[in-house]
């Protein structure tokens, strides 16, 4: 008979201790303010399912839910081929390879709120590059009136900001397929445009699955680089999932309302990431019938 | 199916190259005739897979040209040479499934669905794949993946040649052997030329009509199996092909005798003649197989009438059931015999026979005699 000894139970210990102040603790936390309503400090009710009911009929938080599935699908469509595109144009070794891996992550190492600032300028009509270009050449350019003039900046700063990290993913993936794939493909007579669809897309898949729920949780919390560009506006054109759940958390200290959206927030994202995960790890690879 | 003819064909992957140590591949000319069944045979870093590879056309060569039925193709992209190749690991396109794998080649070439339908299930039939042909060709074990790359190389049938680059190193031994079985059949079949690299002697014996040893980017010999172990045309040959090599050991001539280890053998008329004023290395080869051990002390020992043994010690003799390897010290050096049976034990003194037919001389590594 074999005797089990339970105590090694207790080396996992630590890292319960850290996931429990690191996340599992605050997480409680926000449950917590969600059912009850924070009067003072020391004065709280319980209200139950009050706020969820609140918040769910916030016309202007469905305008912020809508906004952003719109942004994040517009990031995923637009990042997701281009990265795919540009790793495939990249040189395969040699200096040349380093050298545009090198200036293609530039992007991915400046800090986001720099970012905000460096389109900001570069958006602007009088002083800025692109926005002095844009205006010379007869378009009336402004992303601090036009609503739509925003929302592009914001989408080209985000588009310039991240697709560099898509690139280095499938660059990996690209350099990860054996030499003997392409030289089976030539001999097979395989079209440029067959050798991508049969060999180098499927190859990406993992890659490409990173990516994706990377991009998309990423852009879906969008916060800073907004914030810092325009503010949220030109009125709320702007205003994402996460700015308005600082405004209604941190500008009207709402703190049930604010902690009853973050839990739908974070369902939201997992439920996505879910789909997403589990909808390209069966493309592709399911039988045809 | 063409007859191939490799004219001053060198490659060398530095530019301007001088000497032959610049060569991965030395420049060759050879003719492979339309229909063979050949094996390139040599170990790692021979050269076979590049020339292989210059044949189908996925490396350039540096110097010389390739013709198909006297046609030039050393320009030629693969795609355009009509040429079929297999790998040695298996190279499948996992989103499809085993028919469309196998039909891609056709598919590319614009074959019509009918036709290739047909065909399919005929090389599908020849490498019982059938069953399979309705699944993802993801899922399936090595073996059966590399079935599909063969299938790949022999589904198109009006290919140049089909060039196999040791193609079984994965598959297990087992089913090695019938693979090997099954693509002779197809070649007999099909008539198709087949140029097939392997390291493995037994593979290529046993596959090839026609075998080329290859080695530091040359051909040392061309011939079949019979000819490789009788008669090897080099060293390499001889130490490379059979099991255990073949037995050389360096020696002088003097006198109209070779002096091996301090001992004289017999030379015939012609090797003698071959011999004389040969300058360089001279070394003497001979097959385990054809070493005889003779109990008698004096036997064969007189020089004048064709002296054909040596006196040698017994070094060790392990029984290997059919036969028994024994390894004698013959002066400083080494000798291997396989033997029907041995009655002498370890550190005893025999003579060994080196029958004169079947020694064979060598002067810098080349055959003379």
């Amino acid at each position: 008979m074999k005797t089990y000894n339970n105590r090694a139970w207790f080396l996992i210990l630590p890292v319960l201790i850290c996931v429990a102040f690191s996340a599992i603790l605050p997480l409680m936390t926000v449950v917590n303010y969600s059912v009850q309503d924070i009067l003072s400090p020391t004065q709280s009710v319980f209200v139950g399912t009050e706020w969820f009911k609140t918040v769910l009929r916030d016309a202007d938080l469905h305008g912020a839910l809508a906004r952003q599935l719109f942004f994040s699908l517009a990031v995923l469509a637009i990042q997701i081929p281009l990265g795919i595109l540009i790793a495939l144009c990249m040189p395969a070794g040699g200096w040349r390879a380093s050298l545009a891996l090198v200036l293609i992550s530039l992007p991915l190492l400046i800090p986001w709120n720099v970012v905000g600032t460096i389109w900001q300028i570069f958006g602007r009509g009088d002083i800025g590059l692109m926005g002095y270009a844009l205006n010379s050449l007869g378009m009336s350019y402004n992303y601090n009136g036009n609503s739509v003039d925003a929302w592009m900046t914001v989408l080209v700063m985000d588009i310039w900001h991240w697709t560099p990290l898509v690139v280095l993913l499938c660059y990996a993936g690209l350099r990860a397929i054996p030499d003997a794939y392409y030289q089976a493909a030539r001999i097979d007579g395989a079209s440029r445009l067959a050798v991508f669809r049969f060999i180098q897309l499927p190859k990406m898949r993992n890659v490409l699955m990173i990516a994706v729920l990377l991009r998309f949780m990423d852009s879906f919390m969008i916060y800073t680089e907004p914030f810092v560009l325009t503010g949220g506006g030109p009125g709320n054109a702007t205003t994402f999932l996460s700015q308005y759940l600082t405004q209604k958390a941190v500008g009207q200290f709402d703190l049930g309302p604010a902690s009853a959206f973050s839990l739908i927030y974070f369902l939201i994202i997992l439920l996505f990431c879910f789909v997403l995960y589990t909808w390209m790890q069966r493309v592709g690879t399911g039988d045809q019938k | 199916m063409a007859r191939i003819d490799l004219i001053e064909l060198g490659h060398a992957y530095r530019p301007n190259p001088t000497a032959p140590g610049d060569f991965a591949l030395q420049p060759m000319t050879r003719t492979w005739d339309d229909g063979g069944a050949y094996a390139l045979l040599g170990p790692s870093g021979c050269g076979k897979t590049t020339l292989l590879n210059i044949i189908s056309g996925l490396v350039k060569p540096s110097h010389g040209r390739v013709l198909f039925d006297g046609r030039d193709v050393t320009q030629l992209p693969t795609e355009a040479r009509n040429i079929a190749q297999v790998f040695q690991f298996p190279v499948i396109y996992d989103t499809m499934t085993v028919f469309d794998n196998l039909a891609f080649p056709l598919r590319n070439r614009g074959w019509k669905e009918s036709q290739t339908r047909v065909r399919v299930h005929q090389v599908a039939d020849m490498l019982e794949l059938t069953s399979d042909l309705k699944h993802r060709a993801s899922g399936l074990s090595v073996d059966a993946k590399q079935k599909i790359s063969l299938g790949r190389g022999l589904v198109r049938p009006d290919v140049a040649a089909v060039l196999f680059d040791e193609p079984l190193t994965v598959i297990d031994p087992h089913l090695k052997w019938l693979l090997r079985r099954k693509l002779k059949e197809i070649h007999h079949e099909l008539k198709l030329s087949l140029i097939y690299v392997t390291h493995d002697q037994v593979e290529a014996l046993t596959f090839a009509d026609q075998v080329v040893v290859m080695t530091q980017g040359e051909v040392v010999q061309t011939g079949s199996a019979q000819t490789l172990f009788e008669e090897p045309a080099h060293t390499f040959v001889g130490y490379f092909i059979g099991n255990p090599g073949m037995n050389l050991l360096p020696c002088s001539v003097q006198d109209g005798a070779a002096w091996v280890g301090g001992h004289a053998l017999a030379l015939s008329g012609a090797a003698s003649a071959a011999l004389a004023g040969a300058g360089g290395k001279v070394s003497l080869g001979v097959r385990p197989e054809f070493v005889e051990c003779v109990a008698d002390a004096d036997a064969g020992g007189d020089l004048a009438a064709g002296g054909d043994t040596v006196p040698a010690t017994v070094l060790s003799v392990r029984n290997m059931g059919t036969h028994f390897l024994a390894e004698f010290r013959l002066g400083e050096h080494r000798v291997a015999a396989k033997l029907r049976a041995i009655e002498a034990a370890a550190g005893s003194t025999v003579r060994l026979r080196f029958p004169q037919q079947r020694t064979l001389y060598y002067v810098d590594d080349q055959r003379v005699a």
